[in-house]
């Protein structure tokens, strides 16, 4: 019985084995199977997988492309600088790292509030803190490694202005990219921290002088802090940016910046009138463009924002002042081209000191008066009694008209950011529709006529004019980057004289600063002919604007020259800008070795 | 060979030969696992792993030489023991879930031991006499033998652990020669429990129960009790699941579908898929995968190690692993079949299962097979109890083996 009943047991021993052997073997089949599908099967695509997690593309930044002067000299390059970032991780972390960091990489509390919001907006990307750090700075973070396990420090090329404050109105500055311009399509494919230029030539050449960042990869752990460079020749070399060469003459420039009157406000801008260059481009008071490399100290930025003097406005191009005197060549080419003067019209009110016009009585500004004077006298001694009578004879219609047809209105189209066009009325409609049809008389073509009134333009537009008073030809657009391109862009007018008379119009320039009486005689060249134009243009801030645009040689120009000093006409009688305007003109005649023109005193340096 | 028969208490050489190559390449993972370059708690642990081996050891030699006549005559106490310690570690239990015994230089995990006292209190209750299964009714002391500790564990809460001591009474159940129907209308309720999520798939589930209540044709009270019981089941699904900890369901959602929450409770799951997958044919190379040398991989030196072996050994490595394994579980089986002792049989056999079901669940938890429990995988995961456990239970087999 025993025995049976062990044999039974025993046979259902087997027979639950096999079932359990055929349960094991059948389970164990399955998960291999699983295992090969995903091992086998899909194994390459979790390869890639697994490289997705642990693989990150870092960019490696373009150096950027070196600017030059006209003779070689550097005015933006790079010098080796430092990257401070910090991982991405717990916001705590982040700034509680920015608050051990602050004191060394001088980081304001506002400063830290930007970016802690940067971090907010961007948290899984590294959040740059300097950009431009120093190299005790980079000691300081080394030396305290195990205690900044989460700050990286990378070498990146910084940028520096040699030339520093003489030119920052034209290099501008670059600083990284913000949010806003992330969204722009110009910076497509841009990713944050990435250094763009943001002012001046920086940001106009920026596609040319940017480069193509490279790619490398590193390896991540899964809490993203980067463990090693990753070495498989699979990421691509950055391509420099192109170098830029400048028409500037950095030694003109230099001396703008020294020499500007002091005190004052201002600017002067050059082009040689042959291809559009502009040699000299410089506003006063200015600032030095390599604080703001590596993220502009805020302190530094809201004094420079606030300063009443504006240091940040670029005074050549982005502003408008009345034109004054300067404008009294437009009148005349206006009036020559309608047949209303010529270079011997004299008109019927004597000049002396001023001029009745209905129950108004109309200044010149010498009180004394100038006498009977025929347009070249008048231009010389800068009559106003003459040119309101010019204005009169033009007639308003065809004043708009004729300073329309000059190219006025639009922008000279600079290579740099920001220009803004000048203002004058296009046709009577201008000021039917700002005083209403019967809020103002014709009265408005004497201001007009003097440069006042609504009449506003930039210094640059000035010196356009002018080139083509020196050259007869439709004047090339002005540019800073040396290339054949830009100058074969010419602007679609022309000053559509006889040359007979642009030469009578150039001979009255001559007497300007030449002849005793001109204007600028007292501050002629000695060795070279000058011709050009002053100007004392009225403005509701305080004393006249000083105005001086002129070309020298007058037979074949080399520059053409427009500076302004702002309220640099205190007396009526000390016209700032005409000096200054003057030395840098003969410092650049010069400078390219021009000899003294016949029967000049070669010997006697400018004053 | 022969002379290693001749060391008493040992059986099988060949199983013991088995159990210390795997015991030594659940060693070398773990070692492997701690080849991270971020700051880890498994830097280092093989070498407590190491430890805890010669205590294992320790306690294979004891469980060997323990006649099994005495283990039998002692299950109640080791039960009650076990029981007691279940009661001990809800009140000072430590660790992430309080599943934890502090003791001296380590920890004891009591839901192991009790592993151990279960299987012996159900093998002696099972081998007592010759039992008679026509009712289901009379299966109710094996189920309270092991309702107990499973309800502890539960209270823990452990769920791995739980369904570890539902494998057990099912093998217990099964090796004993319970017919499959029995066993199925007592699993039944289970069933139930699962499929209440879905009134439908329920609805059909039911069904077939009630078929097959009609041709199998138990005892009215036992059908009447089988369908109350699969009634009841089915309506405290929801209930249940609402109680459940957030993180218990997440781990369940995303065994359905990682991607729900990648960043969470998916991530275990997508990492030790991305780390086995990428491992392809060869692997990434001993104790140089890029998954767990970056800690992408979770619980690389515990519940997720074999992850480690498929991402570094590839998928031979994972053939390798898997024929030991069901080389051992084979010797198991001949052992549990060929022994003449009906405790030491049912002993053996309940060890299989619990060794398989750790096997199954683990390798399918790694690949998205079943759903993430956290049980470790025997004798290579990082865990002294559970190796502890494993130990004395072969130590047991290998006395089996040699008695048989």
């Amino acid at each position: 019985m025993m025995m049976m009943m062990d044999s039974q047991k025993m046979l259902l021993r087997r027979q639950r084995g096999r079932i359990a052997l055929l349960a094991m073997g059948s389970v164990l089949f399955i998960l291999a199977a699983a295992f090969f599908r995903l091992q086998i099967l899909r194994g390459s695509q979790y390869v890639l997988r697994s490289e997705e997690n642990r693989l990150r593309a870092v960019s490696v930044p373009a150096p950027r492309g070196t600017i030059y002067d006209r003779n070689g000299r550097v005015v933006a390059e790079n010098v080796p600088g430092y990257v401070i970032s910090v991982l991405p991780g717990p916001r705590d972390t982040i700034a509680a790292t920015i608050d051990r960091l602050a004191g060394r990489l001088e980081i304001s509390p506002e400063e830290r509030l930007s970016l802690i919001e940067k971090n907010r907006a961007r948290p899984n990307e590294p959040l740059v803190l300097r950009d431009n750090a120093g190299f005790d700075q980079v000691a300081f973070v080394e030396e305290r490694r195990p205690s900044f396990s989460r700050v990286v420090v990378e070498p990146r090329p910084r940028r520096l202005y040699p030339p520093g404050p003489a030119v920052a109105h034209l290099i501008g500055y670059v600083s990284q990219i913000s949010e806003q311009e992330l969204e722009e399509p110009r910076f497509e494919g841009y990713e944050p921290g990435r250094i763009v230029g943001k002012d001046g030539l920086e940001a106009q050449y920026e596609d040319r002088l940017a480069g193509t960042p490279g790619v490398r990869y590193v390896e991540v752990n899964a809490l993203g802090s980067i463990v090693r460079e990753f070495d498989t020749g699979s990421g691509t070399p950055a391509i420099p940016g192109r170098d830029l060469e400048l028409g500037i003459d950095l030694d003109l420039q230099a001396m703008a910046d020294s020499t500007f009157p002091e005190g004052m406000r201002g600017a002067v801008v050059a082009i040689d009138p042959a291809n559009g260059e502009v040699l000299l481009l410089y506003s006063h008071p200015t600032y030095d463009p390599n604080r703001f490399i590596g993220g502009i100290p805020f302190d530094l930025w809201t004094s420079l924002r606030d300063d009443p003097d504006k240091p940040m406005l670029n005074r050549v191009s982005t502003a408008t002042y009345p034109p004054g005197s300067t404008w009294k060549l437009i009148m005349s080419t206006v009036g020559m081209k309608t047949g209303a003067l010529d270079i011997h019209t004299y008109m019927p009110h004597v000049c002396t000191g001023g001029l009745s016009y209905g129950n108004r009585y109309f200044r010149c500004w010498n009180p004394r008066g100038h006498g009977a004077q025929d347009l070249s006298g008048a231009i010389k001694v800068s009559c106003n009694v003459y040119f309101y009578q010019a204005g009169q004879r033009i007639g308003l219609d065809a004043l708009t008209a004729g300073v329309q047809e000059l190219g006025y209105g639009e922008r000279t189209g600079i290579d740099l950011p920001f220009e803004i066009a000048g203002l004058f009325p296009e046709s009577r409609q201008y000021f039917d529709r700002r005083y209403g049809p019967r809020g103002w008389t014709e009265s408005v073509v004497f201001n007009l006529a003097i440069g006042q009134g609504e009449n506003q333009q930039s210094l640059l537009r000035q010196a356009v004019f002018y080139t083509a008073l020196a050259t007869g030809e439709s004047p090339i657009r002005p540019h800073l980057a040396r290339d054949e391109n830009l100058a074969n862009r010419r602007m679609e007018w022309s000053l559509g004289l006889p040359e007979i008379q642009r030469k009578q119009l150039v001979d009255a320039m001559i007497r300007v600063a030449n002849e005793p009486g001109g204007t600028a005689y007292a501050y002629r060249l000695q060795r070279w002919t000058m011709a050009g134009k002053t100007g004392t243009a009225q403005n509701p801030h305080g004393a006249p604007h000083s105005w001086f645009v002129g070309f020298a040689p007058a037979e074949r120009p080399r520059i053409v020259i427009a500076a302004i000093v702002e309220q640099g006409h205190p007396d009526g009688t000390v016209s700032l800008a005409v000096p200054y305007a003057s030395r840098l003109v003969a410092r650049y005649l010069e400078s390219v070795g021009l000899p003294a023109e016949p029967g000049r005193e070669p010997r006697v340096a400018a004053r | 060979m022969s002379w290693l028969k001749r060391i008493p208490g040992l059986g099988d050489p060949m199983l013991l030969g088995l159990m210390f190559l795997l015991t030594g390449l659940g060693i070398a993972m773990i070692y492997s696992a701690g080849q991270v370059e971020v700051p880890s708690v498994a830097t280092g642990i093989w070498v407590r792993q190491l430890a805890w081996l010669c205590v294992a050891v320790i306690a294979f030699v004891l469980a060997s030489r323990v006649p099994p006549r005495f283990l039998e005559w002692s299950a109640p106490w080791l039960y009650g023991l076990s029981l007691a310690l279940l009661v001990l570690v809800l009140a000072v239990g430590t660790g992430p879930s309080g599943s934890w015994l502090e003791l001296g230089p380590g920890r004891l995990q009591p839901a192991e031991v009790a592993k151990l006292g279960t299987i012996f209190m159900l093998a002696r209750m099972l081998g007592d006499r010759d039992q008679d299964f026509a009712g289901l009714s009379r299966l109710w002391k094996p189920v309270a033998i092991v309702g107990v500790p499973f309800a502890l564990v539960l209270l823990q809460p452990d769920l791995g652990s739980g369904l570890v001591f539902g494998v057990i009474l099912i093998a217990a159940l099964f090796w004993a020669g319970v017919p499959l129907v029995k066993i199925f209308l007592l699993v039944s309720p289970a069933v139930s429990l699962v499929l209440g999520f879905n009134w439908v798939v329920w609805g059909a589930w039911f069904v077939i129960l009630l078929v097959l209540l009609y041709y199998h044709r138990p005892f009215v009270l036992e059908s009447v009790g089988v369908i109350l019981a699969n009634f009841a089941a089915g309506a405290l699904t929801m209930p249940l699941w609402n109680s459940l900890m957030p993180y218990q369901q997440n781990r369940l959602l995303v065994f359905l579908d990682p991607e729900v929450d990648p960043k969470g409770s998916g991530w275990h799951l997508i990492q030790s898929k991305v780390a086995i997958g990428s491992g392809g044919l060869f692997g990434q190379g001993f104790a140089s995968g890029p998954q767990k040398r970056l800690a992408f991989l979770p619980e690389q030196h515990t519940d997720f190690i074999f992850s480690v072996v498929g991402e570094e050994l590839g998928f031979l490595g994972v053939l390798l692993f898997l024929g030991v394994f069901a080389w051992i579980l084979w010797r198991m089986l001949k052992i549990a079949i060929e022994t003449s002792d009906d405790f030491g049989s049912t002993v053996t056999f309940c060890l299989f299962a619990v060794v398989f079901a750790h096997l199954v669940q683990n390798l399918g938890m790694t690949v998205g097979l079943m759903p993430i429990t956290g049980l470790p995988l025997p004798l290579v995961s990082y865990g002294g109890s559970f190796l502890l456990l494993l130990y004395a239970g072969f130590g047991v087999i290998q006395r089996v083996a040699a008695e048989r």
